[in-house]
C-alpha cells in the first residue's frame, strides 16, 4: 500500500503535463486530455483519502534529492485528500455543464487554450491544497493567478479583459505582500518547510524575540490571502471577472480558485503559525471583523444588482465573509463550520453559474433579472438548478448552505467571548434575511410566468447540462443530508493539522 | 534607532522600495507604470530576500577548487528562492504586458479609469 503515498505526486504532475501536451492538440482532443486528467486526478485523490483514512495518519512526501529541513516536501492528510477529490469533482462538472457553452464562446482555434489553462489550474490548486512549503505555495499562487486571468479573458470580449487587468492588478498586489511575508518568516525563522518554521515560531514567541516582524508578517500574509480571495472590502475585482466569463470559467472561478488560496491560509494558521499564536497576536479578531462585514455589504451589493451574473458574483463576497468569520471564531468548531462552509459554497456558487447560463444561454445580455422573467420555463433543469442553489445560499433545511449555517451557529455558541457569539449571531440572522431577499425574489422572478415565451437560449440544453445540473443538485443534497461523515473527516483532518 | 536602520540598511532600502512599487501598482492609471510598479516591487523583495542570504565576506555559493566547505560559501537559499521568484515576475510581467497591448488595440489608451468608461460605454450601447 506505500506506493499510494505516490499519488498526490503523480495528480500534480499529470495535470501540469498535461498542459504543454495539450499545447499541441487539437480543441476537441485538448477537451479529452483534460477530462481525462480531471477524472483521474480525482481517482488518485479517492485512493489518497482512503488510504490516509485507513492508515490513520498524514504521510509527507519527500520531493527532489535532499531530505526536510532543506528540500520540499508534500503532504497528505484527510483534509488534504477530500478537499482535493472535492475540488476535482466540482471541476469536472462544470466542465461538463459549461461544455456547450465553452464550445460556443471560445473559437475552435483557441479551444485548446481553454483546457491547457483548466490543467494548469488544477495543477496549481492540488499544489496548493498538498505543499509543505510555503515557497512552493507562493509560487504555485501565482500559476493559479495566470491561468485564472487567462480563464477570465478568453471570451476575449472587452469587458473580459478588463475584468482580467482589474483581476492581475489586485492579485499582484496580494502576491507582493504574500512574497515580502515569506521573505521576512524566512529571515526569522530559517526555514521554508511548514513543521520545522513552525518549531522556530513557537521559539521565538516563547523567547520574546522578533515578535513584530512576527506579527507584520502574519499580517502581510493574511491581507495578501484576503485581497486573492476577494474578502470584503479587496473585493473590487470580482464581480466583472466572475460575472461575463463563460459558463465553465464563471463556475471554476467562483467555486474553486479563492478556496485553494483559503485553503493555504488555514495550513499557514494550523500547521506554520499555530492557532494559539494567532489569538495571541490578535489576527483572528481583525478577519472576525472583515468577515462580518463582508457578510453584509456583499449581500447589501448583491441586492442592488440589476444583472443576476453580478449579483451572483456579488453573493460570493458574502459567503467568502462567512469562511472568515469562522476563522476569526478561532476555535475548532468554527474552523470545522469554515472548511464545511468551502465545500458547501462551492456546491452551490458551480450549480448557480451553470443554471444561470442554461437560463440566459450563455449570453450575459440575457442575465438581466427583467429578461430572466419566466426563464425557468424555457429551461426546466436550469429553473430548477437555480432554485436548488439559491435556497442552499439561502440556508434552506436539507441543502447545503443550511447545514453550514448550523455549524456555524453551534461554533458561536462555543465561543469564550459574549461579544463575538452574539455579533456572529446577529450577523448569520440579518445575512440570511439580506440572502433571502434577492435570491428569493430572483426565484419567484424565473418562475413568474409571461403571456408569451419570448429570448429562447441561444444553446438548446444538451445531455451533458442537464447530468451535471442533476449532479450538482445531488451534491447539494448530498452535503446537506449528510454532513455528519464529511465532518468528521474534516475533524480528523484538523487532528492531522495539529 | 538610528544605528539600528543603518545596521539593516538593506532590509531599510527593500521597504522603501518596496512601498514605492506597491503605491505605483495601486494607484497610478497608466498601465505600463502600473507594470514598472510592479516590478519595482518584485525587486525590492529580491533584494531584501539576497541580503539576507549574503554573508560579508563570502563566495558565491558555486563550489571552486573542490572546497565543499560551508563556512567559505553565502547562503545558497535565498539565490535560490531569488531565481525562482524573478521567473515568476517574468511570466506575469509579460501577461500584464500582453492585456495592456490587448486593450491598448481595442481602446487606443493606456488609462484604466478612461478604459473602463469606455467598457462601460460599450456596455450600455
Amino acid at each position: 500500500m506505500e506506493w499510494i503515498r505516490n499519488f498526490p505526486f503523480f495528480a500534480i504532475l499529470l495535470a501540469m503535463v498535461s498542459g504543454p501536451v495539450s499545447s499541441v492538440l487539437p480543441g476537441r482532443h485538448a477537451r479529452r486530455v483534460s477530462f481525462l486528467v480531471v477524472i483521474t486526478s480525482g481517482l488518485l485523490s479517492v485512493c489518497t483519502l482512503a488510504y490516509v483514512l485507513y492508515t490513520g495518519e498524514a504521510f509527507t512526501y519527500q520531493m527532489g534529492a535532499f531530505p526536510a529541513p532543506f528540500g520540499n516536501e508534500i503532504r497528505a492528510g484527510v483534509l488534504e485528500a477530500m478537499t482535493a477529490t472535492f475540488f476535482c469533482l466540482i471541476m469536472l462538472l462544470s466542465l461538463v455543464g459549461g461544455y456547450r457553452f465553452t464550445a460556443v464562446d471560445i473559437a475552435e482555434d483557441r479551444e485548446n487554450l481553454f483546457y491547457i489553462l483548466i490543467n494548469l489550474l488544477l495543477a496549481s490548486l492540488l499544489a496548493l491544497i498538498y505543499t509543505n512549503d510555503l515557497f512552493t505555495g507562493y509560487v504555485f499562487i501565482e500559476i493559479n493567478t495566470i491561468a485564472a486571468c487567462g480563464l477570465i479573458m478568453i471570451r476575449g470580449w472587452g469587458r473580459n479583459l478588463l475584468a482580467a487587468t482589474k483581476y492581475m492588478i489586485m492579485s499582484l498586489l496580494g502576491s507582493g505582500l504574500l512574497l515580502i511575508s515569506i521573505a521576512v518568516l524566512y529571515g526569522i525563522t530559517g526555514h521554508l518547510l511548514m513543521e520545522p518554521m513552525h518549531g522556530a515560531i513557537v521559539d521565538i514567541v516563547e523567547k520574546g524575540t522578533y515578535t513584530e516582524p512576527l506579527t507584520v508578517a502574519v499580517g502581510l500574509f493574511c491581507v495578501g490571502i484576503a485581497i486573492k480571495s476577494a474578502l470584503f472590502p479587496f473585493h473590487s475585482w470580482l464581480p466583472d471577472a466572475y460575472g461575463y466569463s463563460t459558463c465553465s470559467s464563471s463556475a471554476i472561478l467562483s467555486s474553486l480558485v479563492s478556496k485553494g488560496y483559503i485553503f493555504l491560509l488555514i495550513k499557514f494558521f494550523y500547521r506554520v503559525i499555530g492557532t494559539d499564536i494567532i489569538h495571541q497576536i490578535q489576527v483572528d479578531d481583525v478577519l472576525f471583523v472583515f468577515g462580518i462585514a463582508g457578510m453584509i455589504f456583499g449581500s447589501v451589493s448583491a441586492i442592488q444588482q440589476t444583472d443576476v451574473g453580478r449579483m451572483i458574483a456579488f453573493s460570493s463576497v458574502a459567503q467568502i465573509g462567512y469562511i472568515y468569520m469562522g476563522f476569526g471564531l478561532n476555535t475548532e468548531a468554527g474552523m470545522i463550520a469554515s472548511i464545511f462552509h468551502i465545500l458547501a459554497h462551492s456546491a452551490g456558487k458551480s450549480l448557480l453559474f451553470v443554471s444561470l447560463n442554461g437560463l440566459t444561454g450563455g449570453n450575459w445580455e440575457n442575465a438581466n433579472y427583467r429578461k430572466l422573467r419566466g426563464a425557468a420555463y424555457r429551461n426546466r433543469i436550469a429553473g430548477v438548478g437555480f432554485a436548488v442553489g439559491s435556497l442552499s445560499m439561502v440556508g434552506i433545511p436539507l441543502l447545503a448552505g443550511f447545514t453550514s449555517k448550523v455549524y456555524f451557529a453551534q461554533a458561536a455558541f462555543g465561543v469564550s467571548s459574549t461579544t463575538k457569539q452574539l455579533v456572529t449571531l446577529v450577523a448569520l440572522a440579518v445575512s440570511t434575511i439580506l440572502n433571502a431577499m434577492y435570491f428569493i425574489g430572483q426565484t419567484i422572478n424565473i418562475y413568474t410566468p409571461l403571456q408569451r415565451t419570448e429570448g429562447r437560449p441561444r444553446v438548446a440544453v444538451g445531455r451533458a447540462m442537464w447530468t451535471a445540473t442533476v449532479l450538482f443538485i445531488l451534491l447539494n443534497l448530498l452535503l446537506g443530508i449528510g454532513s455528519e461523515p464529511i465532518f468528521r473527516w474534516i475533524e480528523e483532518g484538523l487532528r492531522l493539522f495539529g | 534607532m538610528l544605528s539600528e536602520l543603518t545596521e539593516n540598511y538593506l532590509a531599510v532600502v527593500s521597504m522603501v522600495l518596496f512601498g514605492i512599487g506597491f503605491g505605483n501598482l495601486l494607484i497610478q492609471k497608466n498601465l505600463i507604470k502600473k507594470i514598472i510598479g510592479l516590478n519595482i516591487m518584485d525587486t525590492a523583495v529580491y533584494l531584501f530576500l539576497a541580503s539576507m542570504g549574503y554573508i560579508s565576506g563570502r563566495l558565491a555559493p558555486i563550489t571552486v577548487d573542490g572546497d565543499t566547505s560551508a563556512s567559505r560559501y553565502i547562503n545558497p537559499i535565498p539565490s535560490g528562492l531569488v531565481l525562482t521568484g524573478i521567473v515568476v515576475s517574468v511570466s506575469v510581467t509579460a501577461l500584464m504586458l500582453a492585456l495592456t497591448v490587448r486593450l491598448y488595440r481595442r481602446y487606443r489608451t493606456l488609462d484604466i479609469d478612461a478604459i473602463t468608461l469606455m467598457v462601460q460605454r460599450e456596455h450600455l450601447e
